[in-house]
């Protein structure tokens, strides 16, 4: 498999499906048994896991943001390893903050403890961006979020996504959510990949597992989805 | 001889007694510290040295204090009559509620950050200082108190080997049967570790990360 620089991967499957274990791949959380992972056309066993982790952004569920720093030390915390001065990191964090729609001055000095689900999440993306890496790795980010909060952050994510032009790798298990942001899909099961399309094209493949994906859509029976433009449209025939 | 009498009379005498015993406690309580701390962050990533660490600590905790102070006795350098015999065996008694609440600290930390900060590029050790010590630092300190509390009784059997502290009262008390002096101690010691605990509690809370 391989990612072209600017595209939006999400890789598609169950819990246990292997996408997250990919992901960590990437980073090198994970180091492959055989095989290899190229980064930048270099594997990532050659490289130094530290630096190759620092030009790599990483978003996972509740953000992971560390409880007894602010906001703003979250989203510096790559510039603060990286010894940016003073004025470079505060600039860049209010960029951030204002990329993610949050005020500056209403929201650095707070502690994650009083930020919303969905506020958390915003300020995980803007730490994952701080340093301006081109590569993003997004473990389900959007998860633990309510329905409402998390279509609005896909939809503002998409439209970040389109802006920045970065590598993004994104695993989830919501075929809604892959349609939204993926410039292209992966459907994995049990460790393999079973499928890879454009958006468009994906339910048109014809695979068990993405049926069953496409069963999820709405409450049509698995293998008579129409592919339509409005998701849901289709009612139920019963 | 009224209890309070005695108390009234000696006063300056349970003034004295009580410092030594603030002092006993401090310093014991400083170097168990410097070495529970470091100790509890250095073997946190290393399993074997940890049980090593943590088995030896807990052996020494149940070592009935009074036996301990008496083993040191005939032991060179450390051991002998005196405060600094006392010191080691209170140290000793000590080290486990601050070794094993460090690591606890440093181990009972959301996965989710720990994994962000290594993901982040953070190294080990970024992550000890940075990210699980500031984190654990109110369990740390939650150990502190335990030992701290633990330590001013224990200080009390010091007097034994000579080291002063209010078990002086407490020992002469039994000898004489007279539970005036007895309290002259006892009163004073339960009133530290009240003291204590109350202070290192809301130092404690104070530090607490949610």
């Amino acid at each position: 498999m391989e990612i072209n620089a600017g595209e939006t991967v999400v890789l598609l499957g169950r819990s246990g499906s292997g996408k997250t274990t990919l992901l960590r791949l990437i980073n090198r959380l994970l180091s492959p048994q055989k095989g290899a992972v190229l980064v930048q056309d270099r594997a990532t066993t050659d490289w130094d896991p530290i630096a190759l982790r620092r030009g790599i952004g990483y978003v996972i569920q509740e953000g992971g943001l560390f409880p007894h720093f602010t906001v703003a030390e979250n989203i510096a915390l790559v510039p603060t390893l990286e010894n940016w001065d003073q004025r470079r990191t505060s600039k860049r964090v209010r960029e951030l903050l204002e990329l993610v729609g949050l005020d500056p001055a209403q929201f650095a000095d707070r502690r994650p403890n009083q930020l919303s689900g969905g506020q958390r999440q915003r300020i995980g993306v803007a730490r994952a961006l701080a340093a301006d890496p081109p590569i993003l790795l997004m473990d389900e980010p959007f998860g633990a979020l309510d329905p409402v909060t998390r279509a609005e952050m896909q939809r503002e994510f998409a439209d970040i996504a389109r802006r920045l032009g970065k590598t993004i790798v994104f695993v989830t298990h919501d075929l809604r959510e892959a349609r939204r942001l993926a410039t292209r899909i992966v459907l994995l099961q049990s460790g393999r990949i079973v499928a890879s399309s454009a958006p468009d094209e994906f339910l048109r493949i014809d695979h068990p597992e993405v049926r069953a994906f496409a069963a999820t859509l709405d409450s049509t029976p698995a293998g008579q989805f129409q592919p339509a433009q409005t998701p849901g449209a289709p009612g139920d025939r019963a | 001889m009224s209890r309070w009498q005695f108390f009234v009379a000696h006063r300056s005498d349970i003034f004295q007694a009580t410092l030594t015993h603030l002092t006993l406690v401090s310093i014991s309580m400083l170097v168990a510290i410097a070495i529970a701390v470091p100790l509890g962050m250095f073997v946190v990533q290393r399993p074997t040295l940890r049980s090593i660490a943590l088995g030896i600590a807990s052996v020494l905790q149940t070592i009935p204090s009074l036996a301990l102070f008496g083993f040191l006795i005939p032991i060179p350098f450390i051991g002998g009559i005196g405060t600094r015999t006392a010191i080691v065996a209170l140290v000793l008694y000590a080290l486990l509620p601050i070794l094993r609440n460090t690591y606890v600290g440093l181990t009972n930390i959301d996965p989710a950050v720990l994994q962000a900060a290594e993901a982040m590029g953070m190294t080990e050790n970024q992550i000890l200082w940075r990210v699980r010590l500031p984190l654990a630092l109110s369990v740390i300190l939650a150990g502190i108190r335990t030992s701290t509390i633990i330590t001013i009784g224990v200080a009390t059997i010091a007097a034994a080997i000579g080291a002063g502290g209010l078990g002086t009262f407490i020992f002469r008390g039994v000898a004489m049967v007279s539970d005036a002096v007895i309290l002259a101690g006892a009163i004073p010691a339960a009133l530290l570790a009240i003291l204590a605990d109350g202070l290192l509690a809301l130092l404690e809370r104070r530090l607490k990360v949610t």
